[in-house]
């Protein structure tokens, strides 16, 4: 194998999980992401010496990004619109894994439907500052970088998403009553 | 309504302050009870965060097809080194280095070099076909269908079916106690002939253990392509293959096992 194959695989493909994880929070659609990392990964290897020693989750990460606005663009200019059930962030089906839990634990399987709902229902650039801090556990200015933001702006959509989340898991707790009033 | 401090106490949570900071801010906490607050809060999203949001994986249909992808331009951009591609890293540009390569390759010669520099650059590839093409029928074998062609936990049934459909006939065995399950048998064409593979199953992965007959052919060395591992090694004149994206040591367990 060439060398260049062979350092992209011990370098980037290794966040190929996170990548594509990152995909599914920008758009919980099923089958986008899959589209959105392939056309990422292959950009990355074509763009693979410009990496050179700096944070190649970070820059992986950022032509992920990079590719979803340009499908997404795509998608507006061809005047293409998800059916809703699709595109529907209440629906919550989206986020959840498809692959069955072996282990028998009602509860636990139901806590994470709630909260993979509410996780799906915040605005998609709330979503992806919480999880790349939260989930990747990446810092303020990796964030800032591969959502292209400020960091003051990933400081307050941090807060704000933070707070919306619990604030809309308390009212899980309290049992629905959305559906009363 | 809300307090000043409460980025900061968010930052802090996130370990973005330097010490004296987080002294300050932690003698505010200490005294503001909106904040301890949402101290609690932050750590408690965190948590069910990390502990009850499903965590997803790319999925193998997903990473073979990215494989492949990767195989196909690798091969595509051996034989045109100067094609214009890179970007994609921010604030860092490549473009004088390629103009100079446009310059150097420009006029009528830039034909003739590109194709040299192509066949120089396409030696290390040939140099080890098998290996790319026991990877190529390994992620094929995960699409979906293409994994088994005889289903079976039986040694005895999957040998003697090989026996009828391959030019080999491989060691089969069950090491189910040791946590390698045998799942079935299939035949893939490799290195021109129909070779025989065997297809365990460990935990979550598929290790799929090629064979051949080796032809008195020295044979590749281990690898890992594409995230998946490769062992080879010999028994008489026949050569295996044992391929996964199993961790290494795992894979080396099932190897030692088939050998002994």
């Amino acid at each position: 194998m060439d060398d260049k194959r062979a350092r992209f695989e011990a370098q980037v493909l290794p966040h190929l999980d996170a990548a594509y994880r990152f995909a599914r929070w920008l758009s919980p659609a099923p089958g986008e992401a899959d589209d959105v990392v392939q056309e990422a990964i292959l950009r990355a290897f074509r763009g693979f010496d410009a990496l050179r020693g700096s944070d190649a989750k970070a820059w992986l990460l950022t032509i992920v990004r990079n590719c979803h606005s340009t499908a997404l663009k795509q998608r507006q200019r061809r005047g293409f619109v998800p059916l809703p059930e699709e595109n529907d962030a209440q629906d919550g089906y989206a986020m959840t894994a498809k692959t069955p839990d072996p282990q028998d634990d009602t509860i636990r399987r139901d806590e994470q439907r709630t909260l993979d709902r509410l996780i799906a229902a915040l605005p998609e650039e709330h979503r992806t500052v919480l999880m790349l801090r939260e989930i990747e556990e990446m810092d303020y200015r990796q964030i800032a970088n591969v959502t292209n933001v400020p960091i003051g702006t990933v400081m307050s959509r941090l807060a704000r998403s933070r707070a919306a989340l619990k604030e809309q898991w308390l009212r899980e707790a309290e049992g629905e009553p959305r559906a009363v009033r | 309504m809300q307090c000043a401090e409460s980025l900061r106490v968010q930052a802090y949570f996130d370990g973005e302050v330097d010490a004296i900071s987080a002294a300050d801010i932690e003698r505010h906490v200490a005294n503001c009870e909106e904040c301890r607050a949402l101290l609690d809060d932050l750590n408690k999203v965190r948590a069910a965060l990390r502990k009850d949001s499903s965590v997803e994986r790319a999925p193998p249909e997903l990473r073979a097809k990215i494989a492949l992808a990767l195989d196909r331009e690798s091969a595509a951009e051996a034989p045109r080194p100067m094609a214009q591609d890179p970007p994609a890293a921010p604030g860092r540009g490549n473009r004088r280095v390629r103009s100079f390569w446009a310059g150097a390759f420009g006029g009528v010669g830039a034909t003739a070099l590109a194709a040299g520099l192509a066949m120089f650059l396409l030696v290390p590839r040939l140099s080890n076909p098998l290996t790319d093409e026991l990877v190529n029928a390994h992620v094929r074998s995960l699409m979906p269908a293409h994994l088994i062609d005889v289903v079976s936990t039986d040694r005895h049934t999957v040998k003697p079916w090989f026996a009828g459909h391959a030019d080999v006939s491989p060691v089969v065995a069950d090491f189910e106690s040791q946590g390698y399950k045998l799942v079935g048998g299939r035949v893939d064409y490799l290195d021109h002939q129909r070779s025989a593979v065997v297809v365990y199953q460990h935990g979550a992965h598929v290790i799929n253990v090629f064979s051949w007959a080796a032809n008195g052919r020295t044979l590749p060395g281990n690898a890992t392509r594409s995230g998946y591992h490769l062992v080879f090694w010999k028994t008489g004149d026949l050569a295996y293959c044992a391929i996964s994206d199993t961790a290494p040591d795992e894979l080396d367990g099932l190897v030692r096992l088939l050998r002994e």
